[in-house]
């Protein structure tokens, strides 16, 4: 059988990443250190995954309701005010999906229509151009610019939109950046965003880290609300990425198509996991903190000492990552990374990997251990101090 | 500066300009904090965290319960110091409760300890009475858990 043939021609046009090679190089090395991948180093913490041992002791082991257990919708619209000063019903404007993943692709597959067009800003996760073209949209992509610290600025904004312009993806805190919108930043893209019918799903999985000041959302703005899918879940600020948890709040007529499309798709998130995260919404507040804390101290390790070591990094403050400049090596930031790898045993990700506005910088994630840490800043020297010698031989 | 001892407790070899960037003070500023809390004996040491019992064969830790009639003067505390001089004691606490102190000691073997009880803790002026548990397994100390490490099935995705 041909499955070229076979095969959807949309799934077939979507390139694989080619960060696979460096995990296949990874997985074989022994005494290497990975600051690849975007996942806390913490074990959910006990009192959490306690609480979904005890729904399976309790017998808790059938579907919940399509849109999630009411208790845990509860719980989130609780949370969601309390920590965001965000306002949703429980009954109507909340959906639990599998992860944000899963929310991040209803929400484009219940907007767009063939031929709208999706604007993404980039470097930023993958997932969002290949979503959009699967619900048969067209991705236009910003180059976020290292000047502007990788913030979405409202020149840029206007530039991309056309009348197809459907939906904006707003990305932040980002992966892979570290960069977030502040308030300021936020009106001066919601000017540009009154008076048209461009929707937004704004990805705010890493909303819990900021470092020195509370994230912002979008639907917190003047005008803004009626607009925005607030993506959201477990998985970083709980430290819960296996549990697959997490959810979507909009208003009811959006919530209400996506909800139609999950109970096909899904049927409801994993029961044993809603309880977890139940728990999690009643008692976590605390854990979130003292992650969050632990983070910021890498985080402030890591950026003195790659500025120390000579590569240029600007400030994150937000997510797990860091994201220097390597251009100063005169490296792709393939080459960088698969050298660092081969001669150093660290693996970070190369910036291309997230689209065309990550050339030149590689991401580096700190939710890792800090002696890990610590030793690859060490070993990230001694490689910069070869290269620097090799390029001044053949120079 | 409670940042610099928190990070201490947690893992005392790291550096000081590691120190000081992760709680973010200059590295000057938490050498000499560093210093002035050994000099306060604030910082009263620093030691490794071991599990004996995969080097060693045989090691032994009890738990004993002591009671004591405290001296007049310095209440427990002249009785406590005659006790924890030796060298066997490795912790000792004052207690609420049922009895007064609480000491934990370790050995070579059953016997060491037992020695130790009778011979010395028990013929102490003051010390009315002793009873000793033996720790069967350690299961964490210090927030450590006493595991060893399990070969670990990596498999990497990108996020």
């Amino acid at each position: 059988m041909n499955y070229d043939n076979i095969l959807n021609e949309k799934i077939q046009g979507i390139k694989p990443s080619g960060i696979r090679k460096f995990f296949d190089i990874l997985e074989e090395m022994t005494d290497a250190i990975s600051l690849g991948i975007g996942e806390p180093d913490f074990v959910t913490p006990w009192h959490i995954r306690d609480a979904g041992i005890y729904s399976l002791e309790r017998g808790h082991t059938k579907y919940t309701s399509n849109a999630g257990m009411l208790q845990l919708r509860r719980e989130i619209a609780a949370y969601l005010n309390r920590r965001f000063d965000l306002q949703y019903d429980y009954n109507g404007q909340i959906l639990v999906t599998v992860g944000g993943s899963e929310a991040i692709d209803l929400a484009l597959r219940v907007l767009v229509n063939p031929g709208d067009e999706v604007i993404v800003p980039v470097p930023s996760f993958v997932c969002y151009g290949p979503l959009a073209e699967m619900a048969g949209g067209v991705p236009k992509y910003i180059e976020l610019k290292a000047e502007d610290q990788f913030r979405l600025t409202p020149e840029q904004l206007r530039a991309a939109i056309t009348d197809k312009t459907k939906v904006l993806v707003l990305p932040f805190p980002s992966n892979p950046t570290g960069g977030i919108m502040e308030r300021r930043d936020l009106e001066a893209i919601a000017e540009v965003l009154r008076g048209t019918d461009i929707m937004v799903i704004s990805d705010e999985i890493y909303a819990e880290l900021t470092y020195g000041q509370r994230h912002v959302s979008l639907a917190n703005l003047t005008d803004m609300y009626e607009r925005t899918v607030v993506v959201n879940g477990f998985s970083k600020s709980h430290a819960m990425t296996g549990w697959r948890m997490g959810y979507v709040c909009a208003p009811k007529p959006i919530i209400a198509a996506m909800t139609k499309l999950h109970q096909f798709g899904i049927m409801s998130a994993p029961t044993t996991s809603q309880y977890a995260a139940v728990e999690a919404m009643r008692n976590g507040d605390g854990d979130i903190e003292h992650m969050r804390e632990e983070y910021d101290r890498r985080r402030r390790y890591l950026v003195e000492n790659l500025n120390r070591i000579g590569l240029s990094c600007f400030e994150p403050k937000g997510a797990f990552y860091v994201f220097p400049d390597i251009r100063s090596t005169g490296l792709t930031s393939e080459e960088f990374c698969e050298r660092f790898l081969m001669e150093e045993k660290v693996a970070v990700i190369p910036g291309n990997a997230f689209g065309p506005g990550g050339e030149g910088f590689v991401r580096a994630c700190y939710a890792a251990s800090m002696k890990d840490i610590a030793e690859s800043i060490a070993r990230m020297d001694n490689f910069l101090a070869n290269l620097r010698r090799k390029q001044g031989r053949e120079g | 500066m409670e940042k610099l001892l928190e990070l201490l407790e947690q893992d005392c070899t790291m550096s000081t300009a590691q120190l000081a960037a992760a709680a973010g003070v200059p590295e000057a500023e938490a050498k000499a904090a560093i210093k002035k809390y050994e000099d306060e004996r604030v910082i009263l040491g620093y030691q490794a965290i071991i599990d004996w019992d995969r080097v060693r064969k045989e090691t032994v830790t009890a738990l004993i319960e002591v009671n004591v009639t405290p001296q007049s003067i310095d209440g427990f505390d002249r009785i406590a110091e005659r006790i924890y001089q030796y060298d066997e004691v490795e912790s000792m606490y004052l207690m609420s409760g049922s009895f007064d102190l609480a000491i934990i000691i370790s050995g070579r073997t059953l016997r060491e300890v037992a020695m130790f009880v009778g011979d010395r803790l028990s013929t102490i002026q003051g010390v009315t009475g002793t009873a000793t548990h033996f720790i069967l397994r350690k299961y964490k100390e210090k927030h450590l858990v006493f595991r060893p490490q399990e070969p670990e099935e990596r498999e990497y995705i990108f996020v």
